[in-house]
C-alpha cells in the first residue's frame, strides 16, 4: 500500500483545486433536483456536505444527516459513462465532394477529473474499458479511449453502505484495490471529519506531493479507518449469490419466471440508462436539410426497447420478458463469455430507479430458486 | 413388362422397401409393373381416378394444382426414389393433384385394388405399409408448411 | 490515469468513401453496387460482410459477394428493405457510399481442405456464398466434391441465374435449383431446398456445409444434415443476421447469446449457435 496521509475538509478542497490547475474539468457529486448528479465542481463547498440518499427498490430520497459529511451517500441516478461515452456523440461528420467525402474536424477531448468514484464505479470504468477499447482485437472506440486515458480518477471508498448495495458480493467494494489515482476514506474521528487519502498511481502521487500540507495519519485514525470499511462490508443492503449464476440463468432461458416479470416490467429501460457498464448504443445518420452535410451520432440505446432487435421491421425480442431475460442474462452471465468478468458492480442502481422496484438480486434468487435445469423445460440454454 | 423377378430387383434397389422380406416383396411386386413416360405428359389428372401408386426410379414429375384463370401451378416435384401418389388409399380415391413428367421418367406402377386387397388380407404388410406412407406424408407435408412460410419473400 | 490499447489510427466509426462504378439490378428488389476502393485494393475473405452507408441516411450490414481473384471491385448485393437500402438503389455510377469493414468472420475455406463442400443458400443467401463458391473453383483440388443447392422463391427470383446455369454445366461441381413456388413453364424443382439434399451425392462424414439464407431454411437444413446424414454440427456453418449498428462489437444490437454475430460472426459453426435458434427471442 502506498503511503497515507489525511487532512480535514481544507485538504479535499485543496485537491479539488490542485487538478483544476492541471487542467482538469472536475466532475463530483452535487445536489440538483433533489437527487446526487455528477457534475462539474469549483470547490468543497459544491459537495453535498450533510446530505444522505436513502434507497430502496423503487424508492430513492434525499435527506440532512445532521453532520459534516461530504460524502454521506452513495450512488445516484448518474454515472461516469455519461462523461466517458455521452449519451450522444458525433462519431463523424462531414460533406459529400465530387472526391469523395470531406471530414469536419474533430474536437479535442475533454480532460476530466473524476472526484468522488466509488469502488463500485471504479470497478465499472474497468468494464467499460474492457468493452470498449479492448473488445475482440479490433482497434478501440476512439472517443471513448481519448477521454479515459485523460481521466483523472479520485476514489471515495464507502463506509456506509445504500439500502441496494451489493458490491462485496460482486467483490468490487466497498473499499477500491486498484484503478484509481487516489482514494479518500471520509471518517468522523474524536469529532472530527478526517479525509485518509493516498494514491493509487505515479499520476496521483505527483497530485499529491504537489498539494503539501498533508499530515501522516495516526495509528487510531488508520484503525478507524479499516474498521469502518470492514463495517462497510458487513452491512450491505443487498446481497448476490454469483456462484454458479452464468450456468443458472443460461440454462434457464424457458423458465416461465420470465413472464412473470414481464408482467412487472415497463420496459422503461430506466435500469440500462443508470447502470454504470451498460454499453449499448445505436448509431444515426442525419443530414442537413439542404442535403450536404452529414453527421454521424451515437446514442444511448436499451436492450429494453422494441426498435432494439428491430430487424427487417420485426422485432426479434418482442416479448418485455424475453428483453428482461436478455438483459439479466448479458449481465451476469453471457458477459462473462464475452470479458470474463460480469458486467455488473453491485452499485444497486438499477433497483433504485426501476419505478416498480424490480430488484436485480431478487430475481437472480427467484431464478435459482425455480431452477429448471435438470427438467425437460429447461433444456435449451443461452449460451 | 418385367418379370416379378426382376422387378423385385428394382424395388430392392428402393430405400422405401427396405426391410420388407421376401414373401411381402413378392406380394407387392404382383400388383406392380415398371412403366415409362416421355417428358411433358400427364401420369393423372386432379380429379380422375386414383387407381395406382407409384414409385419414380427416373426422371421428374410436377404435381399440379389447376387454379382457375392461373396457370397450372406447380405445388412440388417428385424425384428419383419418391413415392408419388396417395390418393388411391381412401375413400373417394380420387387425386387431389395432377401429376406431369418433367422429362423422360420411368416409374413402378402399383395397382391400386390389388394393394388394398393385399393390404387388408395381411395386415401386417399392411400395417408396414401404412407406416411407410405416414413417414411420407408427414415429410411432404413438412416442406409444403416450410413453401407456405414463404421464407425468402420480402416482407413478413 | 490508465493507458489502452493503441488509439486507432482513424476511428473505427468512420466510413471510407468508395466510388460507385455500376448499380446492377439483380432481381426485382435486389441490385448489385459495383465499387471502387479508395486506394485500388481491398483484403478481405469470403463470407465477411462491410458496413454500407448512405450518406446522410445511414448505414447497413451487407455481406460481400465479390471474388477478390475474379474482381477487382467490391460488389455487394443489397435487397432493397428499408430507408437505407433504398437509398444506396438510388445510386448512380460515380456517386460515393461509405464503407467500413471487412468485418466478420470468413467461410472455412481453409479448414475444409480435403472435405466435400455442400453449399445450400436461400433467396439473397447466395450472395455471400458466392466468393465461397468461387475461392472453391479457383482452388478446386483442394476440395472433393462441390455441391451448390440452391433454393428461392420463383422461378423470377433466382439470383446469379447466369453464373448457377454456368455452374450447372460444369463437370467439376453440381448445381442444383429449386423454387418454393412455379407455373408449369418451370422445367426445375419446385419444394424446400432441403428436399435436393437427397438428390445429391456426397460423403457425410468428410463434408462441410456452408449454409446462408433466411434463419429458417438454415435451421432445417442443419437439422436435416444432422438427422438424415448424421453430420456433426461443428461441420455445418451458417451465417448469421442481426441489426448491427456499429459492426465491432461496442453496440450490443447484434449479441445471439453470449455471441456478438458481428465480431464473433457472422459465420458461426452449427455447434456455436444452433442450440439457441429454437428459444424465442434471444
Amino acid at each position: 500500500m502506498s503511503e497515507m496521509y489525511v487532512s480535514g475538509q481544507s485538504g479535499v478542497g485543496r485537491l479539488i483545486q490542485a487538478l483544476a490547475e492541471r487542467g482538469h474539468r472536475v466532475i463530483g457529486p452535487i445536489v440538483r433536483n433533489e437527487a446526487l448528479v455528477y457534475d462539474e465542481i469549483k470547490g468543497v463547498e459544491d459537495l453535498p456536505k450533510g446530505w444522505t440518499d436513502l434507497q430502496e427498490p423503487g424508492r430513492y430520497r434525499l435527506e440532512q444527516r445532521g453532520d459534516e459529511k461530504l460524502f454521506g451517500f452513495v450512488v445516484g441516478p448518474t454515472s461516469w459513462k455519461q462523461y466517458l461515452n455521452p449519451p450522444e456523440t458525433v462519431l463523424w461528420s462531414g460533406v459529400i465532394s465530387p472526391e469523395g467525402f470531406v471530414t469536419d474536424p474533430a474536437p479535442e477531448p475533454p480532460k476530466y477529473a473524476f472526484f468522488g468514484v466509488r469502488p463500485c464505479e471504479v470497478a465499472a470504468l474497468g468494464v467499460l474499458d474492457k468493452v470498449y477499447s479492448t473488445s475482440n482485437g479490433l482497434p478501440s472506440m476512439a472517443g471513448y479511449t481519448a477521454i479515459r486515458e485523460q481521466a483523472f480518477i479520485v476514489a471515495v471508498n464507502c463506509v456506509e453502505p445504500g439500502g441496494n448495495c451489493f458490491c462485496v458480493s460482486m467483490d468490487t467494494g466497498p473499499t477500491a484495490e486498484a484503478g484509481y489515482d487516489i482514494a479518500i476514506t471520509e471518517i468522523v474521528h474524536n469529532g472530527n471529519m478526517r479525509y485518509l487519502i493516498e494514491a493509487g498511481t505515479p499520476a496521483g502521487a505527483e497530485v499529491l506531493g504537489d498539494m503539501g500540507n498533508l499530515e501522516e495519519p495516526s495509528e487510531a485514525e488508520i484503525e478507524a479507518r479499516d474498521f469502518f470499511l470492514t463495517e462497510a462490508a458487513a452491512n450491505m443492503g443487498k446481497t448476490l449469490e454469483v456462484d454458479d449464476l452464468p450456468e443458472l440463468l443460461k440454462g434457464n432461458a424457458r423458465n416461465p419466471r420470465w413472464e412473470s416479470i414481464a408482467d412487472r416490467c415497463l420496459a422503461c429501460a430506466n435500469c440500462t440508462m443508470v447502470c454504470p457498464t451498460c454499453f449499448c448504443n445505436t448509431v444515426d445518420d442525419n443530414l442537413s436539410l439542404d442535403g450536404t452535410h452529414a453527421t454521424r451520432t451515437r446514442k444511448w440505446d436499451s436492450c429494453f426497447t422494441l426498435g432494439f432487435s428491430y430487424m427487417h421491421g420485426l422485432p426479434m425480442r418482442e416479448g418485455v420478458g424475453a428483453r428482461y431475460r436478455q438483459w439479466i442474462t448479458h449481465k451476469l452471465a453471457t458477459w462473462v463469455d464475452q470479458f470474463d468478468e460480469m458486467g455488473c458492480v453491485g452499485c444497486g442502481r438499477c433497483i433504485t430507479w426501476c419505478p416498480v422496484g424490480i430488484d436485480i438480486t431478487h430475481e437472480a434468487g427467484a431464478i435459482r430458486r425455480a431452477d429448471l435445469r435438470d427438467t425437460p423445460i429447461g433444456i435449451g440454454g443461452f449460451a | 413388362m418385367m418379370d416379378t423377378e426382376n422387378l423385385i430387383k428394382v424395388l430392392d434397389e428402393q430405400s422405401f422397401f427396405t426391410g420388407l422380406s421376401p414373401e411381402q416383396m413378392v406380394v407387392l411386386a404382383s400388383t406392380a409393373a415398371e412403366v415409362d413416360y416421355s417428358g411433358g405428359v400427364e401420369v393423372f389428372e386432379e380429379g380422375g381416378r386414383a387407381d395406382a401408386a407409384y414409385l419414380i426410379l427416373e426422371g421428374a414429375v410436377a404435381l399440379e394444382l389447376h387454379v382457375t384463370n392461373r396457370a397450372h401451378h406447380i405445388v412440388q416435384t417428385l424425384h428419383e426414389s419418391e413415392v408419388l401418389g396417395w390418393g388411391w388409399l381412401f375413400p373417394p380415391h380420387r387425386w387431389s393433384f395432377s401429376a406431369r413428367t418433367l422429362e423422360p421418367t420411368k416409374v413402378v406402377r402399383f395397382d391400386a385394388i390389388q394393394l388394398r386387397a393385399a393390404w387388408e388380407s395381411d395386415c401386417e404388410l399392411g400395417y408396414e405399409m401404412m407406416k411407410r406412407f405416414a413417414q411420407v406424408m408427414t415429410g411432404r407435408l413438412a416442406a409444403t408448411r416450410l413453401q407456405l412460410v414463404d421464407f425468402y419473400g420480402d416482407t413478413h | 490515469m490508465v493507458t489502452l490499447t493503441e488509439p486507432a489510427v482513424i476511428d473505427q466509426m468512420t466510413p471510407i468513401p468508395f466510388k460507385v462504378r455500376s448499380v446492377r439490378e439483380e432481381l426485382s428488389h435486389t441490385f448489385t453496387l459495383e465499387l471502387e476502393p479508395p486506394n485500388g485494393d481491398f483484403d478481405f475473405q469470403p463470407g465477411q460482410f462491410t458496413m454500407v452507408y448512405a450518406f446522410g441516411i445511414g448505414e447497413v450490414p451487407i455481406s460481400i459477394s465479390s471474388s477478390s481473384t475474379r474482381e477487382a471491385t467490391l460488389l455487394q448485393t443489397i435487397r432493397r428493405t428499408g430507408a437505407v437500402t433504398h437509398a444506396l438503389g438510388t445510386l448512380k455510377s460515380g456517386d460515393y457510399v461509405g464503407i467500413r469493414g471487412p468485418y466478420g468472420t470468413p467461410w472455412p475455406m481453409q479448414e475444409s481442405k480435403g472435405r466435400d463442400l455442400l453449399i445450400v443458400g436461400g433467396g439473397i443467401g447466395l450472395a455471400p456464398l458466392r466468393p465461397a463458391i468461387y475461392h472453391a473453383l479457383e482452388n478446386r483440388d483442394d476440395y472433393e466434391r462441390v455441391v451448390v443447392l440452391y433454393g428461392t422463391r420463383t422461378p423470377d427470383d433466382i439470383l446469379f441465374e447466369t453464373e448457377l446455369r454456368r455452374w450447372g454445366d460444369r463437370t467439376d461441381i453440381t448445381t442444383l435449383i429449386t423454387v418454393d413456388a412455379a407455373d408449369r413453364g418451370w422445367y426445375g424443382a419446385v419444394g424446400v431446398v432441403t428436399r435436393l439434399i437427397g438428390r445429391v451425392g456426397f460423403d457425410p462424414s468428410n463434408t462441410t456445409a456452408l449454409v446462408c439464407g433466411p434463419e429458417i431454411m438454415m435451421t432445417v437444413t442443419a437439422e436435416r444434415l444432422m438427422e438424415g446424414y448424421s453430420m456433426e454440427p461443428s461441420n455445418i456453418y451458417v451465417t448469421m443476421e442481426r441489426n448491427m449498428k456499429c459492426g465491432i462489437g461496442v453496440c450490443g444490437h447484434c449479441q445471439f447469446g453470449a455471441k456478438f454475430i458481428c465480431t464473433d460472426g457472422a459465420v458461426f459453426s452449427y455447434s456455436e449457435v444452433g442450440h439457441l435458434f429454437d428459444i424465442k427471442g434471444v
